[in-house]
Parts: structure tokens; sequence; C-alpha cells
């Protein structure tokens, strides 16, 4: 039993980054109707930025914040650049510019911070903690933290000017300049925001997966498993759905199919949900006219 | 009467297909012009047009400057609300988003409070729907809140694209009263697009009618009215 | 046509024998790389260029081929020609139960799942319970076969001029496949699927029978590479192998057959090349030339090379060869250069409430 609690909380730790980058995906793919494959690689590389200006000397929580900024303008910078003359593509032309981005960032990461393995610090106090040892200090900060990101993510949209304008040019850029809202810059905005939130769940990972290229991979795979389960276009079952594929991943680790099929369940998951209710849990079946 | 909106010379098209063939119309400041036309004539090309949603060539002339060619958002920004054919509704979001949508270039706080109580004052469904999702008002509300949504821009010209359409009569007959009060109160100078042609010309004082992309028959809308041989031949009444 | 297929016997003659005996027993190992990756692209051009389900999780069927074929090679002693007619039929197998599953999804959603598929692909090679099997994380180690009847070449040369035949047949193959009833079946369900079900094409067979032939090409061409490398390993088959085949299907030509070995080229030499300059550098080339040939030349090389040649078309020379080389098939619909989703409907995007 004591094993099962461990689990779930464990779970629910890491459900919190995939909730995070799950929340990203589903930002851009509403805007978008686009899947940034390359979501991991921008965060791995956010990840590499904070290192570098903590092992320049800066406090940890200094360099958190302008890793956050800095990640925000390379999102924006991508969307400005990159994906504007993408949106209307077909999706062969846009998944191959995701993967081309993909690989580009990757390389540069690789490049700028070679391939060893590296720590990542983390800013709380470490050891097992709450719970009669249940969950590391690391785990609940991290739960705390991307709890925090995603209620002020929330607050952002649904109670500010900025956030309903974002939400109006995902959902009808057409109506959305009838109004006057520059939807090119909300697009950007959203990137942005992506990004700086897949960096903070980089962080947030990095210290319990060490910090290397590839780091993120196998995360975004877990990330799309939550984003599907819960809905591609709904931000909040996107949340949900990467809490619940985390407590899945614990059990079915612990349990069933061993830790090193972890992957394996999310592909399950992954399948499961499009053959079955595409739309996910909390998703809006959408019928498209023919 | 002073001319608020004018165009000369307009063409219009999407891609490779030419719609309207050089245009001539204007707008009177205050009053209601309707663009009348069949299906396919160009009469929601031309609305777009003015609202730089497709490709023109031509002037188009709102007061004293130029719009031809700049994008919607910067036109918008002057003073034009459309409500575009189909209401163009935030589905997903509240009624009460779609609305503050509309003010959203707006930064007069209080202004903008007058104007939800006189849209309220025009439409009181939309304060009882208020936190109710868009999508799951009626044809007739949505329409009554696209036009609301148009209206709280405060606009100087608000262009609007067959209100009738897809609606029950009695519907439509609410709704056209409620335009001839807006017309009345606000201020507002209207473009008017409809296949209904009876009905815009009851509420208008000037009238285009377009064909394939050519203005057949313009003048004033009570002799439009009057004639019988051009109700017949083109207005189908 | 009948020009054209001497023009392609012609060369594929002239590729056999010339690097035979010109080339080093390295350069002619790179050229049967070359050969191994044409197979593989060619598989994916079949499901995603002609039939437009996108794959970005090929390299699960490369590596399944590879090793079936090590697994039979090193644990039963089956002769290297005799694993490939299995491995064919195991990786259509699997080909055809993936493709059903594949149905119900559109495109994006079948390259996010076809993506889970390849970076879930190493850990399921690594698993205890198929150790016995695949050797773990260590994998297996095949000997290079010689050539048969006592012939004199090298081992290197042989299995260049094995893996040319093979090419050669399956080229062949679906060259004729393409160019008959199925290929423009095919590429009807790629163009518009109503419309074909409409006119009769039972969408669901022929989808999930495009996906089994294209894992069978893929998963012969993974054979091919562990007979060549002589070793296999779960960590040589993770993600970036399938998206490697990816870009060299888009840099090739997404529909092109004779792109295929464009595309096998390309993703043979450039990272050489590539490394020399850093480590990192073949993943930051691949990255840009996708995305600019995404940008600038949607059809890919062969789409480039055929429209080049078109202009001189007319009957001449070069323009026979041209044909024979890219194997083009009419409009590239799934390139950026097609028409947009929407077309030129105005009333594309926004929505309607009515």
């Amino acid at each position: 039993m004591e094993g099962v609690l461990h689990q779930v909380l464990s779970g629910i730790a890491s459900g919190g980054i995939y909730a995070s980058v799950a929340l990203a995906l589903v930002m851009i793919y509403q805007a978008t109707h686009h899947v940034n494959f390359a979501q991991g690689e921008m965060a791995t590389f956010s990840t590499y930025i904070a290192l570098t200006l903590i092992n320049f000397g800066l406090p940890y929580w200094i360099a958190f914040v302008i890793t956050v900024v800095v990640s925000f303008v390379i999102g924006l910078l991508i969307e400005r650049i990159l994906m504007r003359p993408m949106m209307d593509a077909p999706v062969l032309a846009s998944v191959g510019v995701f993967i081309g981005l993909l690989l580009i960032i990757n390389s540069c990461t690789g490049w700028a911070f070679d391939y060893m393995i590296k720590t990542f610090p983390t800013p709380f106090p470490g050891g097992p903690v709450l719970f009669s040892g249940y969950v590391s200090g690391h785990e609940l900060g991290a739960t705390a933290v991307t709890l925090v990101v995603l209620i002020a993510v929330y607050l952002f949209f649904r109670h500010t000017k900025l956030g309903l304008a974002m939400r109006a040019a995902a959902f009808n850029p057409v109506s959305s300049r009838l109004v006057g809202i520059r939807v090119g810059w909300m697009l950007a905005l959203g990137w942005g925001l992506a990004a700086a939130i897949g960096a903070i769940a980089g962080m947030m990972v990095a210290p319990i997966v060490y910090l290397d290229p590839n780091m993120m991979s196998g995360i975004l795979l877990y990330s799309f498993a939550g984003a599907l389960l819960g809905g591609i276009d709904n931000p909040l079952g996107a949340v949900l759905g990467g809490f619940a594929v985390g407590i899945i991943e614990n059990l079915a680790g612990a349990y069933l199919v061993g830790t090193e099929l972890k992957l394996t369940v999310a592909l399950i998951i992954i399948v499961s949900v499009l053959v079955v209710k595409p739309s996910g849990l909390l998703g809006r079946t959408v019928l498209s006219r023919v | 009467m002073p001319v608020l909106l004018e165009a000369r010379g307009l063409h219009a098209g999407y891609g490779e297909t030419h719609v309207l063939h050089g245009i001539d119309f204007a707008v009177e400041q205050g009053g209601v012009t309707a663009l009348l036309g069949a299906n396919g004539a160009g009469k929601t090309t031309t609305l777009r047009a003015i609202c730089g949603m497709v490709r023109t060539s031509g002037e188009i002339r709102l007061g004293d400057e130029r719009i031809d060619g700049r994008a919607t958002e910067d036109i918008v920004q002057r003073g034009v609300a459309h409500v575009p054919d189909g209401r163009g509704t935030f589905v997903e979001l509240t009624v009460e988003e779609n609305l503050k949508l509309g003010a959203y270039i707006r930064r007069d706080r209080d202004g903008i409070a007058r104007d939800f109580d006189r849209v309220f004052g025009y439409f009181p469904r939309l304060r009882e729907r208020f936190r109710q999702q868009a999508g799951t008002l009626s044809g007739g509300e949505q329409q009554m809140l696209a036009i609301a949504r148009a209206l709280l821009l405060r606009p100087r010209l608000l262009l609007l694209d067959e209100p009738s359409f897809g609606l029950a009569p009695l519907i439509v007959q609410e709704i056209f009263a409620i335009m001839h009060r807006i017309r009345a109160e606000e201020g507002v100078s209207i473009l008017l697009v409809e296949q209904n042609a009876s009905l815009a010309l009851e509420i208008a004082e000037q009238a285009y009618l377009l064909e394939t992309g050519r203005i057949v028959i313009s003048g004033p809308a009570a002799e439009i009215r009057r004639d019988e041989s051009v109700r017949r031949s083109y207005l189908g009444y | 046509m009948a020009r054209n297929a001497v023009v392609a016997v012609v060369l594929w003659l002239a590729a056999a024998l010339l690097p035979v005996l010109l080339f080093s027993d390295y350069h002619l190992f790179q050229m049967t790389m070359v050969v191994v990756y044409a197979i593989a692209i060619l598989g994916l051009a079949i499901l995603t260029g002609f039939n437009g389900q996108i794959s970005l999780g090929h390299g699960a069927f490369y590596a399944i081929g590879a090793y079936v074929t090590a697994i039979l090679m090193s644990g039963y002693d089956v002769p290297y020609w005799a694993t490939l007619p299995v491995s064919a039929i195991v990786c259509a197998a699997v080909g055809f139960l993936i493709g059903l599953p594949a149905l119900r999804l559109g495109g994006l959603y079948l390259a996010l799942t076809t993506f889970a598929l390849a970076v879930a692909v190493p850990q399921l090679l690594k698993h205890n319970a198929l150790e016995p099997w695949t050797g773990g994380v260590q994998g297996l180690v095949i000997d290079k076969p010689d050539p048969p009847f006592g012939l004199d070449l090298s081992p290197d040369a042989w299995l260049y001029l094995f893996s040319l035949f093979i090419g050669g047949v399956l080229f062949l193959l679906a060259w004729n496949v393409v160019r008959g009833r199925i290929g423009r079946a095919m590429m009807a369900i790629r163009d518009h699927a109503l419309a074909a079900e409409a006119m009769g094409i039972d969408i669901a067979l022929l989808k999930t029978r495009t996906f089994a032939l294209s894992a069978m090409y893929t998963g012969i061409a993974g054979s091919l590479g562990a007979i060549v490398v002589q070793f296999v390993a779960p960590d040589s088959f993770g993600i970036f192998v399938s998206i490697y085949f990816f870009v060299g299907l888009v840099v090739g030509g997404v529909s092109s057959i004779g792109g295929a070995i464009l595309g096998g080229a390309f993703i043979e030499f450039v990272p050489n090349l590539a490394e020399k300059v850093s480590k990192a550098a073949p993943g930051a080339v691949y990255g840009v030339i996708l995305i600019a040939v995404m940008f600038l030349m949607p059809a890919g090389a062969a789409g480039f090379i055929g429209a080049l040649f078109a202009r001189f078309r007319r009957g001449t020379k070069s323009a026979v060869v041209a044909s024979a080389i890219t194997g083009e098939t009419g409009a590239d619909k799934l390139s950026a250069a097609a028409a947009l989703p929407g077309g030129a409907d105005p009333d594309a995007g926004g929505n309607r409430s009515l």
C-alpha cells in the first residue's frame, strides 16, 4: 500500500512536468492546428541556458527568471520567422518544418553544450521530506512550481484582456481581425508562452533525469499522451491528462510492465485514445464539413 | 449629406477569380446604404474589400483617408465594424467575452460600460444569456450578439452582411426593427448587404444593385422601391 | 515508355559494374548503404508520398527487419539470403497490423503516433523478456557472408551487387504498382479520400495493404543493412533513424521513385561530410535542408531535376533520362506547392455559426 502511495505521489510530481509540456503543446495546437514536435528540444535548450547561467555564478532563481524570459523571446522569434509562412501549408510541409526545427535545435544544443550528461541543481532542500519519505523535497517543490505556473496561465487566459485576445485569435482568427486584434502577434505570444512553460518544465525535470541533449524526448512522448488523453484542443484537459499519465506511467511501471517499458505505456495510451476517442476525454468532437 | 465611405473603380478577387469589376459607390454619413444583388453578385466581397480581407485595386476612402491596401486591424482602428456573413461569433467563448472583444481596441472604461447598457437596451436577451457559451445561442440571438459586438466598437461605419440569412421571418422582423432604432439613435453610418431587398429598401436611403461584380442600378431607395419594373426584373418581388 | 525502360536498365547495369571495377571496399560499403537506405526510403515513399499517410516511425520496421535477420543468422544459422523473405513477411504482417488502427488517424495524428512508436522502439528492444533473442543492450553480431560459387569478388563487392539486385527488383515492383491501377487508387485516396470512396475504392483495405507493402520494403532494407553492417543493437534504432528516413524522403522527392535513390545517397553521404565539421553538424544540416526544401523545393531534388529537364522536353534524350530517373507520376499533392487546404475558398477560416 505504501508502495502505491509513493508511486502515485511520484506520479503527480512527474505528472506536473507532463502537464506543463502538454499545456504548451495544446496552446500551439489550438492556435495553429500544428503539433510542435520540437517542443522537447526547445525545453532542453532552455535548460542548458539555465545551467550555463548557474555555472556562471548567478543564483538559481535569477538564472531561472532570465532563462524563462530568454526562452519566451526565442519562442516568439521562431514563430515570427519560421512559422508565419507555414500557417496554411499542408500537413506534410508543416510536419517537415517542425521536424527540421527539432533537428536544428537538437544539434545546436549538442554543439553549444556538448554531449556529456550533466547534473542540474535543484533549489529545493533535498532528501525525502513529506509523508514519511514518500516524496523528495525536489518532487514537492517541482510540483508546487508547476502548479503555480499552471494556475497563473489559467488566470491569465481567463481574466486578462490579452489572454482573451489570444484565445480569440486561436479560435477564430478572421473574426479576431475584425475586432482589431493583431492575430500574428497573438500567435507569436502564444509561442513565447509555450516556450517559457517548456523551459520551466525542463528546469524542474533536469535534476531528476539528468541533463543531456536528448533529455526531453521521452518526456515529450508522455506529454503527447497526456495532451491527447485530455483533449488536444482543451488546455484544462491537457493538464489533467498530463497528471493522469504521470500517475498511470508510474503505477504501470511499478506493477505491470516494469520500468523499462514505460515509454510503451505512453504509446499504448496514445494509440488507445486516438482509436477510441480521438478528441480525448474532455475535448469536443469536431465535425468537419466535407 | 456628406459622404463617409467612398469607393472608386474598385476591383477585387480571390486568387485567380476576379469578382468586382471596377465599382463605384458611396455611403452617406449617418445614413443607411443598401447593397443588393443575387447570390454570387459580389456583395460579400465588397464588404471584405472595405475591410482589407481580400486583394483589391482601386480607391476606397473613409472620411478623407484612403483605406485600400491597409491591414484589417488598421481599418478596424479607424472605426469600421464588420458583421460578417455567418455572424463570425466566437462560439467557444461566452456572450460576455464576445462583447468584451467588440470593445477590444477601446480604452475608455466608462464609455464601454455605458455602451454595454445601451446594447442591452437594444438586445435584452443578451443580458439574460450573458455568461452562456455563445455557440449555444439560437441563430437570431447570435445575429443580435454579432451586431451588439460591432456596436461596442463605437464605429463610424457599420458593415452588415446579410443579417437576415438563415433566420425565421419573425426574428428577422425583430432584428430589423431594432436596426431602425439603432439607425435613429446611434448616428452610425450603415452599409447593409442583403438578399432580402424589400426589407433593405425599407430602411435604406440609398441603394445599389450588384450583378456579377458590376453596379447596374443605383439611386435613392424610395425610387427603386417604387419602380415596379426594377423590382420585378432584379429584385424578384 | 520502352525507351525509358532501356535507359533505366542501362543505368542500373552501369551502377552495378562500374563501382565494382573502380571502387575500394570501403566505398563499396558506402554504396551498399546508399542502396539500403534507398530501399527504406522507397518504402516510406510508398506510404507517405503515394498514399498520403505520414509516418515518422519507419525506423521501427527497419529495426524489425534488422533483428529478424540478425536473430535468424546468429541464433539459427539461417543463410543471409534466406532471411530476406522471412523479414519481408514479418514486416508486412506488422505493417498491416499497425495499418489497422492507423486507419482512424489523419495526417497529423498519424505522424504523432508513429513518432511515439519510433521513440518507444529502443526501449522495447532492450526489454528483458526479449533478451535471449535480441541480445539485450549489447545486441547481436553477424558474420559477413562470402560471395557464392567461389566468385573472385570481395565480400563487400558481392554484398553491393546482391543489394543492388534486390533493390532493382524492389524498385521495379514499386514502379509497376505505382503506375498501375493500385497506384492510382493509392493516390486517389491521398488526394481526396471521400471522392475515392465514392468511386468504389475500398479505402480501408487499400490503406492497410499499402502500410504492409511499405513496411515490407523498409524491413527488407533493415535486413540488408544488418547484413552489411554486421551488427544490430537497440540504440542504433532510435527516433533519429525514422527522422533521417523522413528527411531523405523529402529531400529526394516525396512521391518519386527515383527520388528515393537521391534520398538514400543524401543520408549516407551528408553525415560523413558534415561530421568533419562537428559532431552536431549532421543534424543541423538535415534540419536546415529539410526546412529549406519545404519552403523552396517542395517536390524535392527529383522534382527539381524533373522540372529542369522539362524545359528541354520535346523528345530529346535528356527528357527520357529525366523521367527514367525521377519516375514522377503526376502532381505532387502533398507538397506545399499544391493547393492550400481550403483551396481558393474565401470562406475558409473563421467559423460559420449557422
